[in-house]
This record gives C-alpha cells, structure tokens and sequence, in this order.
C-alpha cells in the first residue's frame, strides 16, 4: 500500500545526506518521525534500532514479522524489538515494500557470496563496526549487530520457499516514514555494494530528515 | 558413515547446550511428530562469531532451510551442513516463543506445581543456557526452528504448516567447526496449539567423516564451498582442492 506523507523537509529539525558507503547513528526522541528518502534510486538502506535507554533492547525482524504475521514490511507495520515492545511504526511509504529477511552484506559474506578476491571491498557491516567504534558513548557493541532492515530492497519468497532478490522496486525520490514509539538510536549503513542490484551497481546518497512531531 | 557416541532425548518444554567438535554430527529425531528443537550456534573460541540466519539464507537463497544447506555464520564460514533431511524445509524467519507469549497462551507453568513436568518458553530457555557462557540477551539472535515448516503466500503472510509433521521425522547436521549448541524444545511460536505442545526430541550424537570433494553441502551451491574454504582457513587445514569438485 502506497502512502504519502504531509511533512515538508524546509519544516524538518534537521536533515542531511547521507553518501553511498557512509553511516547516520544518531538517537532520536519518542513521537518524532524520522524519513528516509532514496534520492536517486535503487538504493538499498541497511538500517537498525535500539532502545536509546538501554541497547541491549534492539530492533528483532523474528519478533516484527512474527507479530504482524508477515515477512515484508510498509505502511502499518510495527517494528517490535527483542523484547517485542513496539519501537517504531511506519506512517508513510511510496516505495511499497522493505526487506526484513536478507541481512546486510559484510565483507566476510562477500566471500562467500561472490568470490575471495572481493574481501576488500566496503560493506555495510564494515560501516556500522566504524559507526559503533566512533560512537562509543551510545553502548552499542557488535553483539548488538542484529538482523537489519532493508529499506528500498525487495527480496519475494518464492512460491517454492526461495529468496529471489528482485531489482528494486525503488525509484528516485521514494522514501519511508516512520514515527518513533520511543527514543530510539537510528542506525543506518549506505549500501556500498557494488557486487548486486540491491544498489543498481551505482551506490548513490541517501536523505535523512526528522521532524519533531 | 557415522559412529553413534551418545544418545539423550530431550523432554519437551526443556532446555540444554553442549560442545561440537568438528567432524561430529548430531541426529535429530522427532520422536513423536510435531515437536520443535529451537538451536543456536556459536564458535566457542570466538563466542562473538555465531550462526546468522540471514547470511545463511541470502547466500543459498532460501526461506526454509533442507538437506544440502549449510548454516553460515556471521564471519563467513560454514559451521554446520545439513547432510540428511527427511522432514523438509525448516524455519529460521520467526525466532522464539517469548516468555509473555508462552505465559498468555498457555498459562503459567511453575515448578512448584509442576516439578520437572514444567515447560519453558524458549526465550527462558535460551537465556537460561546463554547465561552459562557469559552470554545473555544480546547475544540472542535468529535461531533455527527444526521440524517447524512455515510457508508464504504472494503477500508474505505466513503460516505454520504441520503437513510435514510426522513421528520419527529426522534432520541430521555435520558440524565443520567446533560449535557451542544452544538449544530448546520449546515449541514453534507460530504453532497454534491451545495446549503447550510437550513434545520430546531425540539427540544422537555421531562421529563423522571429514568432508570430501564430492560432498552434497560442498557442491549444492558455490557459496558454500567458499564458505568451506574460508572455514578451512580458520583451522588453517592443508588445501582440499574442493573448487575442483565441480556443482552450482
């Protein structure tokens, strides 16, 4: 289900880019929104929560598509945590579909899933094991480094039970709301993949803008 | 191809975790049908490495998890193959039955009134053997849901299914790292029983031979021979030409 949002980015409290490869881990307040825009595209947001209260509370994808009985998310959709409180919902969607199943790529999964020789080469795991180093302060350590979201990704099970990763249905512009049930840590990796369609081959930036309310 | 070493039946509702050694194997049996063995694995030399559901499932591409699959974990190695499976298909999407849940469902199970006839969610149950490591809820990640099947529509809903559900249905795992198992009988939290489903799962463990290049885990897809070559790389094992062996 496709829906817009009333919020204009010029009555954001802030918003920013964040470029293919970067990371945003910042805490936000209970009863704002947060929106996340896929500006030119294809782009895929690997994202995570925490309770910014106590980190060991984190977003859970078993408890999320548990609860609401179904494996892809969008408007409506309850983002529970690990202790299957509600810690944020999704108020507006344009894109229609999020991936909540597929994990995001390290650089040990690029061996496995390409080849060796791409070890060196950046990943998403590799930007939130930065994010979490340089924000120490926040209590977020890698056994916190749960199953993500990701946002603008389309991964169908197939009718015979197989994950097929789909090109985006994402297109520039596109973008997911959520509201903030309570003050959670926002935790997101700019795929830098360069190896699947997740990033249509051409990592580009994303837009982050909260509103208070 | 395997020597049995040890045989325990895990009542249901219960909980245990032990050491694998590479090479060794566990048989799992349900030994009534419809029963569930909720397990997570870690690297007990590096307790921070663990089985990653979503790794394991992106790579070989699957929502269910069958024989020719191997479990992955979160640093790019094979920990485990599912070298035989009879059962087909189980879960690694839908976590455990949380405490809140088990006690709404099924009402409250003290020891005091039921002795060791008590039955346990499975996130106690995790937690309580998670705690014996010095590990605890953070540490708690996607686990995997033997001999529970759940199945998606075109939307993604999902639902348990029971259709493969049979006494003596049996899933055998290869462990190609040394392994710490976590694991629970309690049941599937997608299982729409009324009744807590108390159902026991037999635990053979065997000695196994080492992996070879005609292997079906090695060769059913060629994630998982890189991720065999990564593990071999851990243990530093002289080169087995398993690239050779040709497959997907």
């Amino acid at each position: 289900m496709l829906t817009e949002s009333f919020r204009q980015t010029h009555d954001a409290r802030y918003s920013q880019k964040i470029g293919a490869g970067d990371y945003f881990m910042r805490t936000v307040k209970a009863g704002s929104t947060v929106r996340i825009t896929d500006v030119d595209g294809n782009e895929a947001a690997d994202t995570l929560f925490y309770s910014a209260l106590d980190p060991a509370e984190r977003y859970s994808a078993n408890d999320t598509v548990r609860e609401q009985g179904n494996v892809y998310l969008g408007t409506g959709s309850v983002l529970r945590s690990n202790r299957n409180n509600p810690m944020l919902e999704i108020i507006a969607d344009t894109c229609g579909r999020h991936d909540t199943l597929g994990g995001a790529c390290s650089s040990e999964s690029n061996t496995v899933r390409y080849a060796h020789d791409r070890r060196c080469m950046h990943s998403c795991r590799d930007n939130w094991m930065n994010a979490i180093q340089e924000n120490e302060h926040l209590g977020v350590t890698k056994r916190d480094i749960a199953h993500n979201i990701n946002f603008f990704m389309n991964v169908p099970i197939t009718p015979e039970g197989g994950l097929s990763f789909a090109d985006g249905i994402s297109g520039p512009g596109k973008y997911v709301e959520m509201k903030a049930l309570m003050d959670v840590i926002v935790l997101i990796s700019n795929c830098p993949q360069l190896n699947n369609p997740c990033s249509g081959f051409d990592p580009t930036p994303l837009e982050i803008a909260v509103w208070d309310n | 191809m395997s020597r049995l070493l040890y045989d325990y039946t895990l009542p249901g509702g219960h909980h245990w975790s032990f050491r694998m050694r590479r090479n060794t194997g566990l048989r799992l049996t349900d030994v009534e049908g419809g029963g569930n063995l909720a397990l997570l694995v870690f690297n007990p030399e590096m307790l921070m490495e663990r089985y990653n559901a979503p790794d394991t499932m992106k790579a070989q591409e699957t929502f269910r998890l069958t024989q020719g699959h191997c479990l992955y974990s979160d640093m790019g190695r094979c920990m485990a193959s599912i070298v035989e499976d009879d059962f087909g298909g189980h879960d690694s999407a839908c976590g455990t039955l949380t405490r809140g849940a088990c006690f709404e469902r099924f009402g409250r199970w003290s020891f005091q009134e039921y002795m060791n006839e008590w039955c346990l969610s499975g996130e106690e149950s995790f937690l309580t053997e998670l705690a014996k490591y010095g590990l605890g809820e953070r540490d708690l990640h996607a686990n995997l849901n033997l001999f529970s099947r759940v199945e998606t529509d075109d939307a993604g809903n999902m639902r348990y299914v029971d259709s493969h559900n049979r006494p003596g249905a049996s899933v055998t795992l290869r462990f190609d790292m040394d392994a710490l198992v976590i694991a629970t009988t309690s049941p599937h939290p997608l299982n729409p029983a009324t009744e807590y489903p108390k159902k026991p799962i037999q635990v053979e463990f065997l000695k196994t031979d080492p992996v070879t290049p005609d292997d079906e885990c090695v060769n059913a897809h060629a994630t998982s021979r890189r991720a065999m070559e990564n593990t071999r790389l851990y243990y530093l094992d002289d080169p087995v030409r398993l690239t050779d062996a040709g497959g997907a």
